[in-house]
Protein backbone atom coordinates (compact mmCIF):
# COMPACT_ATOMS: atom_id res chain seq x y z
CA UNK A 1 0.00 0.00 0.00
CA UNK A 2 2.84 2.83 1.09
CA UNK A 3 4.80 1.27 -2.57
CA UNK A 4 1.69 2.18 -4.48
CA UNK A 5 0.75 5.08 -2.79
CA UNK A 6 4.51 6.67 -3.24
CA UNK A 7 4.50 5.21 -6.59
CA UNK A 8 1.32 6.68 -7.60
CA UNK A 9 2.31 10.10 -5.64
CA UNK A 10 5.54 10.71 -8.02
CA UNK A 11 3.38 9.36 -11.09
CA UNK A 12 1.06 12.75 -10.68
CA UNK A 13 3.69 14.66 -9.40
CA UNK A 14 5.90 13.89 -12.16
CA UNK A 15 2.86 14.32 -14.82
CA UNK A 16 2.30 17.32 -13.35
CA UNK A 17 5.88 18.97 -13.54
CA UNK A 18 6.30 17.83 -17.73
CA UNK A 19 3.01 19.75 -18.34
CA UNK A 20 5.43 23.19 -16.82
CA UNK A 21 8.08 21.66 -18.85
CA UNK A 22 7.24 20.17 -22.09
CA UNK A 23 7.77 22.36 -24.91
CA UNK A 24 4.39 21.19 -26.99
CA UNK A 25 0.53 22.07 -25.94
CA UNK A 26 -0.49 19.03 -27.19
CA UNK A 27 2.15 16.89 -25.33
CA UNK A 28 1.53 18.96 -21.74
CA UNK A 29 -2.22 17.70 -22.31
CA UNK A 30 -1.37 14.37 -22.50
CA UNK A 31 1.03 14.57 -19.13
CA UNK A 32 -2.50 15.83 -17.98
CA UNK A 33 -4.33 12.67 -18.21
CA UNK A 34 -1.45 10.82 -17.36
CA UNK A 35 -1.61 13.23 -13.77
CA UNK A 36 -5.36 12.86 -13.68
CA UNK A 37 -4.73 8.81 -13.83
CA UNK A 38 -2.74 8.76 -11.14
CA UNK A 39 -4.59 11.29 -9.26
CA UNK A 40 -7.65 8.29 -9.57
CA UNK A 41 -5.08 5.50 -8.24
CA UNK A 42 -4.34 7.87 -5.45
CA UNK A 43 -7.99 7.42 -4.68
CA UNK A 44 -7.80 3.67 -4.44
CA UNK A 45 -5.45 3.39 -2.00
CA UNK A 46 -7.47 5.87 -0.38
CA UNK A 47 -10.16 3.45 -0.41
CA UNK A 48 -12.47 6.06 -2.40
CA UNK A 49 -13.73 3.24 -5.55
CA UNK A 50 -16.48 5.34 -6.81
CA UNK A 51 -14.85 8.48 -6.42
CA UNK A 52 -11.60 7.09 -8.50
CA UNK A 53 -13.72 5.89 -11.32
CA UNK A 54 -15.36 8.96 -11.46
CA UNK A 55 -12.19 10.94 -12.21
CA UNK A 56 -11.19 7.98 -14.39
CA UNK A 57 -14.23 9.10 -16.73
CA UNK A 58 -15.19 12.69 -16.49
CA UNK A 59 -11.41 13.53 -16.29
CA UNK A 60 -9.48 11.79 -18.08
CA UNK A 61 -12.25 10.82 -20.82
CA UNK A 62 -14.55 13.97 -21.21
CA UNK A 63 -12.14 17.05 -19.79
CA UNK A 64 -9.22 15.69 -21.63
CA UNK A 65 -11.33 15.32 -24.94
CA UNK A 66 -12.63 18.84 -24.16
CA UNK A 67 -9.31 20.36 -24.16
CA UNK A 68 -7.90 18.40 -26.79
CA UNK A 69 -10.74 19.91 -28.87
CA UNK A 70 -10.07 23.25 -27.56
CA UNK A 71 -6.69 23.01 -28.88
CA UNK A 72 -7.27 21.67 -31.95
CA UNK A 73 -9.75 24.48 -32.27
CA UNK A 74 -7.35 27.32 -32.34
CA UNK A 75 -4.80 26.16 -34.89
CA UNK A 76 -3.24 29.09 -35.70
CA UNK A 77 -2.67 30.13 -31.50
CA UNK A 78 1.07 29.81 -30.37
CA UNK A 79 1.10 25.91 -29.55
CA UNK A 80 4.31 26.11 -28.00
CA UNK A 81 3.43 26.22 -24.19
CA UNK A 82 5.36 29.08 -23.42
CA UNK A 83 5.47 31.10 -20.08
CA UNK A 84 4.91 34.30 -19.49
CA UNK A 85 6.32 37.36 -17.54
CA UNK A 86 4.84 36.07 -14.37
CA UNK A 87 7.12 33.11 -13.98
CA UNK A 88 9.09 34.18 -10.99
CA UNK A 89 6.60 35.49 -8.98
CA UNK A 90 4.10 32.95 -9.86
CA UNK A 91 7.14 30.29 -8.76
CA UNK A 92 8.10 31.95 -5.12
CA UNK A 93 4.02 32.22 -4.26
CA UNK A 94 3.09 28.87 -5.17
CA UNK A 95 6.68 27.63 -3.38
CA UNK A 96 5.31 29.61 -0.47
CA UNK A 97 2.07 27.66 -0.74
CA UNK A 98 3.24 24.65 -0.73
CA UNK A 99 5.62 25.14 1.77
CA UNK A 100 2.94 26.85 4.34
CA UNK A 101 0.34 24.04 3.55
CA UNK A 102 2.96 21.32 4.02
CA UNK A 103 4.28 22.77 7.67
CA UNK A 104 0.39 23.36 8.69
CA UNK A 105 -0.30 19.69 7.95
CA UNK A 106 2.72 18.70 9.89
CA UNK A 107 2.27 20.95 12.52
CA UNK A 108 -1.60 20.45 13.42
CA UNK A 109 -2.97 17.47 15.67
CA UNK A 110 -5.54 15.70 13.37
CA UNK A 111 -8.35 14.17 15.12
CA UNK A 112 -7.44 10.79 13.00
CA UNK A 113 -10.04 7.91 13.31
CA UNK A 114 -8.57 4.56 13.69
CA UNK A 115 -11.75 2.84 11.72
CA UNK A 116 -9.42 1.51 8.76
CA UNK A 117 -10.74 1.71 5.06
CA UNK A 118 -14.06 1.85 3.66
CA UNK A 119 -14.75 -1.39 1.72
CA UNK A 120 -17.29 -0.13 -0.68
CA UNK A 121 -18.31 3.07 -1.26
CA UNK A 122 -21.32 3.66 -4.14
CA UNK A 123 -24.01 2.81 -2.11
CA UNK A 124 -23.43 5.04 0.92
CA UNK A 125 -22.39 7.95 -2.08
CA UNK A 126 -25.73 7.27 -3.00
CA UNK A 127 -27.66 7.41 -0.17
CA UNK A 128 -25.95 10.80 0.86
CA UNK A 129 -27.02 11.92 -2.34
CA UNK A 130 -30.44 11.64 -2.36
CA UNK A 131 -31.23 12.21 1.38
CA UNK A 132 -28.99 14.76 2.56
CA UNK A 133 -27.43 15.96 0.32
CA UNK A 134 -30.73 15.99 -2.24
CA UNK A 135 -30.79 19.76 -2.84
CA UNK A 136 -27.24 20.44 -3.95
CA UNK A 137 -27.45 17.53 -5.88
CA UNK A 138 -30.72 18.88 -8.11
CA UNK A 139 -28.42 22.11 -8.05
CA UNK A 140 -25.09 20.65 -9.74
CA UNK A 141 -27.73 19.06 -12.39
CA UNK A 142 -29.48 22.33 -13.34
CA UNK A 143 -25.73 23.87 -13.02
CA UNK A 144 -24.42 21.40 -16.17
CA UNK A 145 -27.81 21.98 -17.61
CA UNK A 146 -26.68 25.91 -17.64
CA UNK A 147 -23.11 25.40 -18.51
CA UNK A 148 -24.11 23.18 -21.67
CA UNK A 149 -26.28 25.49 -23.13
CA UNK A 150 -24.20 28.34 -22.28
CA UNK A 151 -21.21 26.32 -24.21
CA UNK A 152 -23.54 26.03 -27.42
CA UNK A 153 -24.43 29.44 -27.37
CA UNK A 154 -20.95 30.86 -27.08
CA UNK A 155 -19.39 28.95 -29.62
CA UNK A 156 -22.29 28.78 -32.18
CA UNK A 157 -21.98 30.31 -35.61
CA UNK A 158 -25.06 32.72 -36.54
CA UNK B 1 10.78 -8.67 12.00
CA UNK B 2 9.59 -6.77 9.37
CA UNK B 3 11.73 -4.50 6.61
CA UNK B 4 10.80 -0.94 7.51
CA UNK B 5 9.12 -0.19 4.38
CA UNK B 6 6.59 -2.69 4.80
CA UNK B 7 5.94 -1.52 8.11
CA UNK B 8 5.26 1.99 7.15
CA UNK B 9 1.99 2.58 6.35
CA UNK B 10 0.51 6.25 4.61
CA UNK B 11 -0.47 8.45 7.00
CA UNK B 12 -2.98 11.78 6.44
CA UNK B 13 -0.15 14.00 6.38
CA UNK B 14 1.26 12.26 3.40
CA UNK B 15 -1.93 12.84 1.23
CA UNK B 16 -2.43 16.22 2.56
CA UNK B 17 1.79 16.70 1.30
CA UNK B 18 1.35 15.48 -1.72
CA UNK B 19 -1.72 17.54 -2.54
CA UNK B 20 -0.60 20.42 -1.10
CA UNK B 21 2.67 20.24 -4.01
CA UNK B 22 0.24 19.30 -6.42
CA UNK B 23 -1.67 22.57 -5.85
CA UNK B 24 1.64 24.58 -6.11
CA UNK B 25 2.34 22.98 -9.33
CA UNK B 26 -0.91 23.34 -10.67
CA UNK B 27 -1.21 27.33 -9.13
CA UNK B 28 2.02 27.83 -11.30
CA UNK B 29 0.67 26.15 -14.58
CA UNK B 30 -2.32 28.55 -14.40
CA UNK B 31 -0.48 31.79 -13.33
CA UNK B 32 2.84 31.03 -16.12
CA UNK B 33 1.26 30.45 -19.18
CA UNK B 34 0.67 31.89 -22.11
CA UNK B 35 -1.82 30.18 -23.51
CA UNK B 36 -5.28 29.91 -22.27
CA UNK B 37 -5.97 25.92 -22.49
CA UNK B 38 -2.70 25.95 -20.78
CA UNK B 39 -4.00 28.25 -17.81
CA UNK B 40 -7.38 25.96 -17.87
CA UNK B 41 -4.73 22.88 -17.23
CA UNK B 42 -3.51 24.34 -13.89
CA UNK B 43 -7.22 25.18 -12.93
CA UNK B 44 -7.65 21.83 -13.28
CA UNK B 45 -5.06 20.58 -11.18
CA UNK B 46 -5.79 22.52 -8.72
CA UNK B 47 -9.07 21.31 -8.33
CA UNK B 48 -7.69 17.72 -8.33
CA UNK B 49 -4.94 18.43 -5.56
CA UNK B 50 -8.04 19.85 -3.34
CA UNK B 51 -10.23 16.86 -4.33
CA UNK B 52 -7.15 14.46 -2.92
CA UNK B 53 -7.00 16.30 -0.02
CA UNK B 54 -11.00 16.04 0.73
CA UNK B 55 -10.87 12.20 -0.09
CA UNK B 56 -7.84 11.69 2.36
CA UNK B 57 -9.61 13.47 5.19
CA UNK B 58 -12.64 11.68 4.86
CA UNK B 59 -9.93 8.43 4.98
CA UNK B 60 -8.54 9.51 8.12
CA UNK B 61 -10.41 11.89 10.01
CA UNK B 62 -12.74 10.92 12.93
CA UNK B 63 -16.38 11.96 11.99
CA UNK B 64 -20.02 10.68 12.04
CA UNK B 65 -20.79 10.75 8.41
CA UNK B 66 -17.37 10.02 6.99
CA UNK B 67 -18.25 9.53 3.20
CA UNK B 68 -19.57 13.24 3.04
CA UNK B 69 -16.01 13.58 2.00
CA UNK B 70 -16.46 11.27 -0.94
CA UNK B 71 -19.91 13.36 -2.22
CA UNK B 72 -18.37 17.02 -1.82
CA UNK B 73 -15.38 15.45 -4.46
CA UNK B 74 -18.55 14.54 -6.18
CA UNK B 75 -20.03 17.83 -6.26
CA UNK B 76 -16.19 19.19 -7.25
CA UNK B 77 -16.21 17.29 -10.18
CA UNK B 78 -19.13 17.79 -11.36
CA UNK B 79 -18.85 21.84 -11.56
CA UNK B 80 -15.28 21.47 -12.84
CA UNK B 81 -16.45 19.68 -16.16
CA UNK B 82 -19.20 22.76 -16.18
CA UNK B 83 -16.26 25.02 -15.98
CA UNK B 84 -14.26 23.37 -18.17
CA UNK B 85 -17.16 23.06 -20.66
CA UNK B 86 -17.64 26.64 -20.37
CA UNK B 87 -13.87 27.78 -20.30
CA UNK B 88 -13.24 25.82 -23.44
CA UNK B 89 -15.71 27.35 -25.07
CA UNK B 90 -15.04 30.65 -24.54
CA UNK B 91 -11.51 30.34 -25.66
CA UNK B 92 -12.63 28.98 -28.80
CA UNK B 93 -15.16 32.12 -29.30
CA UNK B 94 -12.19 34.68 -28.57
CA UNK B 95 -10.00 32.54 -31.05
CA UNK B 96 -12.82 33.17 -33.29
CA UNK B 97 -12.60 36.89 -32.79
CA UNK B 98 -8.88 37.34 -32.02
CA UNK B 99 -7.17 34.58 -33.99
CA UNK B 100 -4.99 34.04 -30.91
CA UNK B 101 -6.03 32.54 -27.34
CA UNK B 102 -2.76 34.16 -25.47
CA UNK B 103 -3.59 35.60 -22.34
CA UNK B 104 -1.15 38.18 -22.67
CA UNK B 105 -2.36 39.22 -25.78
CA UNK B 106 -6.33 39.53 -25.01
CA UNK B 107 -6.40 43.03 -22.93
CA UNK B 108 -9.44 44.56 -24.10
CA UNK B 109 -10.06 44.73 -20.13
CA UNK B 110 -6.56 46.36 -19.53
CA UNK B 111 -6.82 49.88 -18.33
Amino acid sequence: MVIAFWTLAALTLGAAAMIIVVRNLLHAVLFLILSFIGVAGLYITLSADFVAVAQILIYAGAIAVLMIFAVMLTPRSSRNNAGNFLQLPALVLSGLIAAGAAIVAYETEWREADRGSFDTTAAQIGDALLSPFVLPFEIASVLLVAAMIGAIVLVRED
Amino acid sequence: MTPPLLDARVDLEHVLVVGAVLFAIGMYVALSKKNAVAVLMGIELMLNAVNLTFIGFARFIESPRPIDGHVFAIFVITVAAAEAAVALALAVAVYRHRETIDVDRISLLRW
